[in-house]
């Protein structure tokens, strides 16, 4: 078992304007609990590899202090943030506790699979969780992550009835989970939960990907016109 | 030396619009006075250009800029233009045009043309949007065609208002070049909602600027406007000059490392600068006849107690890297702690040198001149603009921005540091008001961002359309041909990283 106090971490970047609203810290924690076909960030996956840093909370905070004034708050994401859940909660208790850091949100990048339990740690000090929902057919989920999506499914309905759910994100794959009939189920499954549900579609890209994926083709500005329509 | 044929090549010049050779040709005719006089020494850095009076012209018979005071007139009606105070929207801008076409400046047309949010709010009660918006078009579109000049500028007050909304609307609908826009922001005063209608104005058409209202309040008063290229200055005043000293020539001209050039060469060259502001000063007040004269100052919408001269420097960075070379150092400007400190001993030194070098008739800033960062002309091959970094080596933008935003606080009458976004920017508008935000709260005084994608490139301060000159040589707003100058020295266009160089003046044309 990690200590919680010191992280697997694959990179940080101390701007980014597309992970969450504003400009945001982003920590990529090591390690995944899927192993996404089409993961972007293939050597985030396993969580010890000597490309990884440690680093412990304070050090991460310093980072964090680099970025500002300049940022609207700070996203974990991962490989699998919540992996490393206990590390992430000490990191958001002391942004949210110290006058310093007033004002900045704190948000998770999610692949939704996390019990609740750690959700309802992690829930006070969280202002969002962005998730990812990769397929909501059960089958096609393990197919696609080598997981069943029933964890995930629950963090969604959770997280949304806390009002903690920032937007849930399509990956979607030509040819793969992206037929008008996946699309609409997915769609009315979401808006059932709540009508205003956030949803964000990104399109497929080869860039990053493994070999299987890779001969995957990658959505076009058509199929992404096509998602868009029928998800909104 | 004006020559007949410089004169001759001017008048039939089928490059230049009618309006833009008769400017060329007083141009050419003040250059054949004498300049005021100055020592010979002064002489000699000035046609090493060393130092640079930005091709003013020999014998200033106007200040370079002026900001008239615009609400006085409004409100009390001019003698000498005959008009009675304005009392609703359209005499308003009416009397607006007629103010701006009757006054002078260095480019023959006004660098200031008032807050307009904060002039027209007192005359929009019980107009409806309607009206508002097909007025305010007209006054526009008029701006921009009477007045084809990108230095001309306007700027809107911290606190988002009917007038400054229809303003974006209307920027982002019509795509003008003119007018040049600052945005005066307040952390508290000014909404997230007013600066992201902004930012999407800025992704529209490049515009308009961002200016720390509470460091420029602090350091002119509450009366001030950012004018033509990042010049703040007091409204109801102005600059009678703008000279700069070229920071790298003046490091090529010391070569005994860092301490000599502190202690001779560097204050050598000020003092050179002063004494060709000074010779100019006392050439515009005491000759001219400008002061006594004009019906500004007659009207008391321009006074002389709110002039101060900028000092300009430029070239800060190929300065720096020549010291540290000269130190044995290979650190340069923007990537070593080093020569970030050192730029920035620099400034401070300058800043330090022109606060206690007295200046004739500058009782805008107590006596002394205003210190300015300049941006730049397209004469300007191989130097930097101001305390930019070199375009194509910038940093990552939190990197750049930590060494650019130290010097904002030295220069009173202007800095400026243009940072490109790609479209990453568009996506999350909220990221671009956090930067702006964050660059205020860390000492910013002036940001600008152009995004890559539209039809506009900002050479220093001011747009040129990137369609306007694909159709050169017959452009309609005489900056355009400064821009096709940068463009061609300073490959703006081969640029990939964040920003563009910058020109503000140049012999060939008379701005
Ligand atoms: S959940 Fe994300 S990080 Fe994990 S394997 Fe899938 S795509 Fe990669």
């Amino acid at each position: 078992m990690l200590k919680a106090h010191q992280a697997q971490v694959a990179s940080t970047i101390k701007f980014s304007w597309v992970d969450g609203p504003g400009n945001r810290y982003v920590l990529f924690l090591q390690g995944c609990n899927f192993n996404c076909l089409a993961c972007h960030n293939p050597q985030t996956i396993p969580l010890r590899t000597p490309r990884a840093n440690e680093m412990t909370v304070q050090e991460v905070l310093e980072e964090i202090r680099g970025s500002m004034p300049y940022i609207s708050g700070v996203t974990v994401s991962g490989g699998e943030a919540t992996v490393q859940h206990e590390f992430v909660l000490d990191l958001f208790k002391e942004i949210k506790s110290r006058k310093e850091f007033k004002g900045l949100t704190t948000f998770i990048d999610s692949n939704g699979n996390a019990p609740q339990e750690v959700w309802i740690q992690l829930a006070p000090f969280t202002d969002g969780v962005m998730l990812d929902l990769k397929a909501l057919d059960d089958a096609k989920h393990i197919e696609l992550t080598g997981n069943s999506n029933v964890v995930v499914l629950d963090s969604i309905r959770y997280l949304d009835s806390i009002a903690k759910l920032y937007e849930v994100r399509l990956l979607l794959v030509p040819g793969q989970n992206d037929s008008d009939r996946e699309l609409i189920d997915t769609a009315v499954w979401l808006r059932g939960i709540n009508p205003e549900m956030r949803i964000k579609i990104n399109a497929f890209k080869t860039h990053g990907v493994r070999a299987l994926a890779r001969q995957w083709p990658e959505a076009s500005d058509a199929d992404l016109a096509r998602y868009k329509d029928i998800v909104n | 030396m004006t020559s007949l044929e410089n004169i001759r090549s001017t008048v039939n010049d089928s490059k230049f619009t009618y309006r833009q050779r008769i400017a060329q040709l007083a141009n050419l005719a003040e250059n054949l006075l004498d300049p005021p006089p100055v020592r010979k020494q002064c002489t000699d850095a000035l046609e090493k250009r060393i130092i640079c009076d930005m091709f003013e012209g020999n014998a200033p018979y106007r200040p370079r800029y002026l900001l008239p005071d615009y609400k006085k007139v409004l409100d009390n009606g001019s003698v000498f233009l005959e008009l009675p105070a304005a009392k609703d929207f359209d005499d308003a801008l009416a009397f607006l045009l007629i103010m701006y076409s009757a006054t002078p400046s260095i480019t023959g047309y006004p660098v200031y043309f008032g807050d307009l949010d904060t002039l027209l709010l007192p005359y929009v009660d019980g107009l409806s949007d309607e009206d508002l918006y097909a007025k305010l078009k007209r006054f526009w579109i008029s701006l921009d065609r009477m007045f084809p000049d990108a230095f001309a500028h306007t700027n809107l007050s911290p606190v988002y208002n009917r007038v400054s909304q229809m303003i974006f609307k209307l920027e982002r609908e019509l795509l003008q070049v003119v007018p040049n826009i600052s945005l005066k922001v307040d952390p508290v005063l000014t909404s997230d909602e007013y600066i992201l209608d902004a930012v999407t104005t800025v992704f529209a058409c490049g515009k308009p600027h961002f200016i720390n209202d509470v460091m420029m309040q602090s350091d002119l008063g509450s009366q001030y406007a950012a004018v033509s290229c990042y010049n703040s200055l007091k409204i109801g005043g102005g600059s009678h000059t703008l000279v700069r000293i070229n920071l790298k020539k003046t490091a090529e001209e010391c070569n005994g490392g860092v301490e000599k050039f502190f202690e001779t060469t560097l204050p050598f060259y000020l003092d050179l600068t002063a004494e060709l502001m000074e010779s100019r000063i006392l050439y515009l007040v005491e000759e001219s006849g400008f002061f006594e004269s004009n019906w500004l100052v007659n009207e008391g919408l321009l006074d002389l107690e709110k002039f101060s001269p900028m000092f300009g420097l430029f070239g800060l960075a190929e300065c720096v890297n020549i010291l540290m070379e000269q130190e044995g150092d290979s650190g340069t400007y923007g990537h070593s702690i080093a020569a970030d400190d050192l730029g920035y001993r620099i400034t401070s030194f300058i800043a330090d040198w022109v606060s206690h070098r007295k200046m004739p008739y500058c009782d805008g800033n107590d006596g002394y001149a205003f210190l300015h960062s300049q941006s730049g002309i397209d004469l300007d091959l191989d130097v930097t603009a101001g305390t930019r970094i070199p375009i194509g080596t910038e940093p990552p933008l939190i990197d750049h921005l930590r060494t650019v935003s130290r010097h904002h606080h030295l220069f009173a009458s202007g800095i400026s540091d243009v940072l490109s976004f790609d479209e990453t920017a568009v996506k999350n508008p909220q990221a671009v008001v956090d930067v702006i935000r964050g660059a205020f709260k860390s000492g910013m005084r002036d940001f600008t961002f152009n995004l890559d994608s539209n039809d506009f490139i900002r050479i220093t301060g001011y747009l040129v359309r990137k369609s306007d000159l694909a159709k050169m040589p017959s452009a309609r707003h005489s900056s355009t041909f400064l821009g096709a100058g940068s463009v061609a020295d300073s490959h703006v266009n081969r640029r990939n990283v964040k920003r563009v160089m910058s020109a503000e003046s140049s012999p060939s044309t008379s701005s």
